[in-house]
């Protein structure tokens, strides 16, 4: 089955590993992804705050030229492509005023968007489209020995999602469950990581990745699953500098739930990107395999 | 013109209605305007024709004039056309003569250009001076009452009217859902802002409906159909079984004692799974009746099928009959009165509190059971994990004043937050905290009440929790319950952490609410509590007659609101009853019988069900009790012959006439 597909600069610098471990899974199961043609970034949370309109075009180009190949849904793996795209929807569709002013610009080369394509997120294609009966199918060998909290994130969730409970999601636990991982109850799986505060205001930013790695860490799991770049960043480059300040081992591996999916099916570790994360140390990767 | 023999005179009457109408309408530009129309007699404006000067301005009229059309312009009807249609009667008019016309709420109150609105009042006019020509001579119809009233529900509410028809003689039906009557009230400790024990007040109430002779009580029964109209109900009552004979049954407890199940097993309803019980108990020490009753879905007979049955052994007055089937009762009842409460908001669906997560984390309703002598711990405050707080947090407006929840305020938690604040600081000695979004107290001593809590150093912060969680940054949050919250007097953020958090639920429509407006014919509003008829004139009487709601029902609302309403309900439905009869508005349909092709159209598009079909005759017939002149079998009829009193096609075409060409 054919989607269209926006991967985001994301998933081509910082978050290179989600991609891999996506399109791995995609090919395994069976997803042929159709990537947006000349794709242009969507300009993140940063540039919001400088020109909402320019924002809106960023995003809006994007998803016109995919109107233009005939498409009406999107995915989009990065969290804060997810929210950006959404936001515009809901934007361009609530004030009719910045639709006309955004098409304005559009149509200097020659593109209008109408504000209406769905945007999903592979949490919701994955559980919602039935793909999990092919995914387990594939299943080569189960993760039974491991116990992983998986973490959501805010910007997913918050306030643009309507494909699981934003105060209670379920749909990565119920993917990372059918690879035989035991999944762990964590009240924070919806709770900011800092995102960017992480570098402007430093001790607040690394207060909250701490409390996230300590509670993963008290309720005894192997790894963190998790769905966003940014959260993935902060979870996992910040740990040396927390177990310094805190002067507490809370160090754990930061695993994509695509990275998870991908070992289940007997991908390797390279190819699902796994030998890149700094927190692999050599006796999880040896547990891996 | 075929209105009638007699040569028609109008009298016609502008009210200026103070300012309210004349500060925006021409009223002598009207008054002039009418004057000069066909037939009229009198053209008049006045400064209040509700006043009694006004009425008698008309009574003196229609006599020395000989006038036999009567037009006021003032109000909507709804406000006087009773006044008016009185005033004619008075001095000896049929009251449907008149015709009124709203200048204020359709004219004077909606428009602030005082030309065009001094034009359309004129149109107005003129439409009601055109249609009133037409108007007939009706005869308002009686119907007799029947004596007997229905009470749906024995909370406070329910029992407090039954006592009050009861003590005037009238015969009560009290049917209650559950076991016992008592409600609510029954599981509360004490009561704000006094601080009488709820049990102490209400209890002796509940013993004087099972005294009085007047008053019929099934408990564990649901009311399922109701027919009929005002004065002449005609209800089916399911009695469900409860295995225990209540004529027999002397509360004695043996047959607990002696439950094959040795140990209290089941969560027990009424302590809201604080305690066990077995499946045969008595709800409480006080329930009324005082009989026990037998859970069929936990008890091993009915599980099973193969029981030693001890308890039927051990009951010596063999009250206990296992062969009990569901029964179903007709009775007839001329009002009925309904007061079937609320239930309490579940905040499991704001999973952010901890709710069902966390075991330290109460609703209110279950610390009042907590921290009564009867309750589960014999009023000792021990939680659940088996501790004893030394701080607790009071969290208010827990799924009320959300966009997210329910939108309105339930009115009751501010004061029974502080009330449990008052008695938790008793029982424990603890440090309370309480966080609220703003503090409502306003009713008799409530205010003194939050004062003297002020006095006692519990703690007050503004703002509502994000969250509680058990996950802890300092050494001191350790094992505790941290709420988080934005202190919006201090403007910081704080992080409280308590051993016990209490969550002040609101109040919700109660579950079968839905169901029982359905069977009743009642309305809701758009927040789901059944609908008065109107809020500030008519606040215990609803849309259909004869039907009466009080208590939390109607809204969220405190025990002496509750009572009030009991007491009002009872006292309306008793002003119907001891008239004796109900009168009948003559605005309903009728068919022309020799016209009627017996097509039953309009049987089926009825609202009311007033329309029947005679086999014998081939045609229609209207129930005037039933119908209430919605006038959709008129429009409907396909050889309209479905006529309805003072809304006739030569009625309203002049009226539309008069409308379009008035100058």
């Amino acid at each position: 089955m054919k989607y269209f597909y926006y991967p985001g600069c994301s998933l081509r610098g910082m978050g290179k590993a989600y991609e891999e471990s996506w399109l791995k899974v995609c090919q395994k199961i069976g997803i042929h992804l159709e990537e947006i043609e000349d794709w242009n970034c969507c300009g993140s949370t940063t540039y919001l705050g400088f020109d909402e309109i320019k924002s809106l075009v960023l995003v809006s180009r994007n998803l016109a030229m995919l109107e233009k190949e005939g498409g009406s849904e999107v995915i989009t793996p990065c969290i804060a492509c997810y929210y950006l795209f959404n936001r515009t929807n809901h934007n361009l569709r609530d004030y009719p005023q910045l639709k006309t002013e955004t098409n304005k610009m559009l149509q200097e080369v020659g593109l209008t968007y109408s504000g209406n394509v769905k945007v999903r997120h592979p949490l919701d294609v994955l559980v919602n489209d039935g793909w999990m009966e092919k995914i387990s199918q594939n299943i080569e060998k189960r993760l039974e020995r491991f116990k992983a909290v998986c973490y959501y994130g805010c910007q997913l969730l918050r306030p643009y999602c309507e494909f699981d409970n934003p105060k209670n999601p379920k749909n990565m636990d119920i993917l990372v469950s059918l690879t035989g991982v035991d999944v762990l109850d964590y009240p924070l799986k919806t709770k900011c990581c800092g995102a960017i505060i992480t570098s402007n205001i430093p001790e607040k930013g690394l207060e909250l990745v701490y409390v996230l790695l300590k509670e993963a860490r008290k309720r005894k799991a192997d790894f963190i699953v998790v769905t966003c770049p940014l959260c993935q960043f902060n979870l996992e480059f910040q740990q040396e500098k927390i177990m310094k300040v805190y002067e507490e081992d809370v160090g754990l591996p930061i695993l994509y739930y695509t990275q998870v999916l991908g070992l289940a099916m007997g991908i390797s570790l390279k190819e699902l990107g796994i030998t890149r994360c700094l927190t692999l140390t050599p006796e999880f990767e040896r547990s891996l395999i | 013109m075929s209105t009638n023999n007699k040569e028609i005179r109008i009298g016609f009457y502008i009210c200026h209605c103070g300012t309210n109408i004349a500060g925006v309408v021409d009223v002598d530009k009207i008054r002039e305007f009418i004057a000069k129309k066909d037939n009229v007699v009198v053209s008049r404006n006045y400064k209040y024709m509700c006043s009694d000067p006004g009425q008698e301005l008309i009574q003196k009229d229609i006599q020395e004039h000989r006038l036999n059309r009567i037009v006021v312009a003032s109000c909507s009807p709804l406000l006087h056309e009773k006044t008016f249609r009185n005033t004619l009667e008075k001095a000896g008019l049929n009251p449907f003569y008149l015709q009124m016309v709203n200048v204020r709420e359709h004219v004077a109150w909606v428009h602030s250009d005082n030309e065009k609105a001094t034009e359309k009042a004129k149109a107005l006019c003129n439409a009601a001076i055109n249609r009133v020509r037409y108007n007939k001579p009706l005869e308002k119809k009686r119907v007799p009452f029947h004596q007997d009233v229905l009470i749906i529900g024995g909370g406070i509410a329910g029992i407090h009217s039954a006592l009050i028809l009861a003590s005037a003689g009238k015969k009560v039906y009290l049917v209650e859902k559950k076991p016992t009557i008592g409600g609510h009230m029954a599981m509360f400790d004490k009561t704000f802002p006094t601080l009488d024990c709820a049990a102490c007040i209400l209890t002796p109430k509940m013993s004087a409906i099972k005294e009085n002779k007047n008053v019929v009580l099934w408990t564990n029964s649901e009311v399922i159909k109701v027919e009929g109209y005002v004065g002449n109900f005609k209800v089916t009552i399911k009695r469900n079984p409860r295995y225990v004979r209540e004529d027999l049954c002397i509360g004695c407890g043996q047959c607990i004692e002696s439950c094959s199940y040795k140990e209290a097993k089941y969560p027990d309803e009424f302590n809201l799974g604080l305690s066990k019980r077995k499946p045969i108990y008595i709800p409480f020490p006080q329930a009324i009746p005082n009989s026990a009753i037998i859970d069929d879905k936990t008890c091993i007979h009915f599980k099973m099928g193969k029981c030693k049955q001890m308890c039927l052994s051990a009951c010596e007055r063999n009250a206990i009959d296992f062969n009990q089937k569901e029964e179903l009762r007709e009775i007839q009842v001329g009002a009925i009165i309904v007061a079937t409460g609320f239930k309490i908001y579940d905040p499991q669906k704001e999973p952010e509190y901890g709710y069902g997560v966390y075991p330290n984390v109460y609703t209110s309703l279950e610390v009042e059971r907590l921290i009564n002598a009867s309750g589960p711990t014999a009023g000792e405050v021990i939680l659940r994990d088996g501790t004893k707080p030394k701080s607790i947090g009071i969290i208010h407006c827990i799924g009320s004043r959300s966009e997210k929840a329910n939108k309105w305020c339930s009115r009751v938690c501010c004061m029974y937050s502080l009330k449990l604040a008052y008695l938790l600081k008793k029982h424990t000695h603890a440090e309370i905290y309480n966080f609220y979004i703003d503090m409502r107290t306003p009713g008799k001593m409530y205010e003194e009440f939050y004062d003297r809590l002020l006095m006692e150093r519990v703690h007050f912060i503004r703002g509502k929790v994000a969250e509680v969680t058990d996950i802890s940054l300092v050494k001191e949050e350790e094992g505790k319950l941290i709420l988080r919250v934005e202190d919006t007097l201090a403007s910081v953020i704080r992080r409280i952490p308590v051993d016990m958090v209490v969550l002040s639920v609101g109040l919700e429509p109660s579950e079968d609410t839905q169901k029982l407006a359905h069977i009743l014919n009642i309305g809701l509003s758009a927040e789901g509590f059944f609908q008065e008829r109107h809020p500030k004139l008519a606040p215990v009487s609803t849309f259909s007659e004869g039907i009466f709601i009080a208590g939390c029902c109607q809204g969220p609302k405190d025990i002496p609101d509750t009572v009030a309403q009991a007491g009002a309900s009872a006292a309306e439905a008793m002003a119907m009853i001891d008239a004796g009869y109900f009168e009948i508005e003559p605005i309903t349909a009728h068919v022309l019988d020799e016209f009627c092709s017996g097509c039953k159209s309009c049987i089926n598009i009825c609202p009311y069900s007033a329309i029947s079909y005679d086999e014998s005759k081939k045609k229609v017939f209207v129930n005037e009790t039933l119908c209430k002149g919605c006038g959709t079998c008129s429009a409907t009829c396909p050889s309209g012959v479905m006529k309805q009193n003072l809304f006739e096609d030569d009625q309203i075409l002049n009226e539309i006439e008069g409308l379009l060409v008035y100058e």
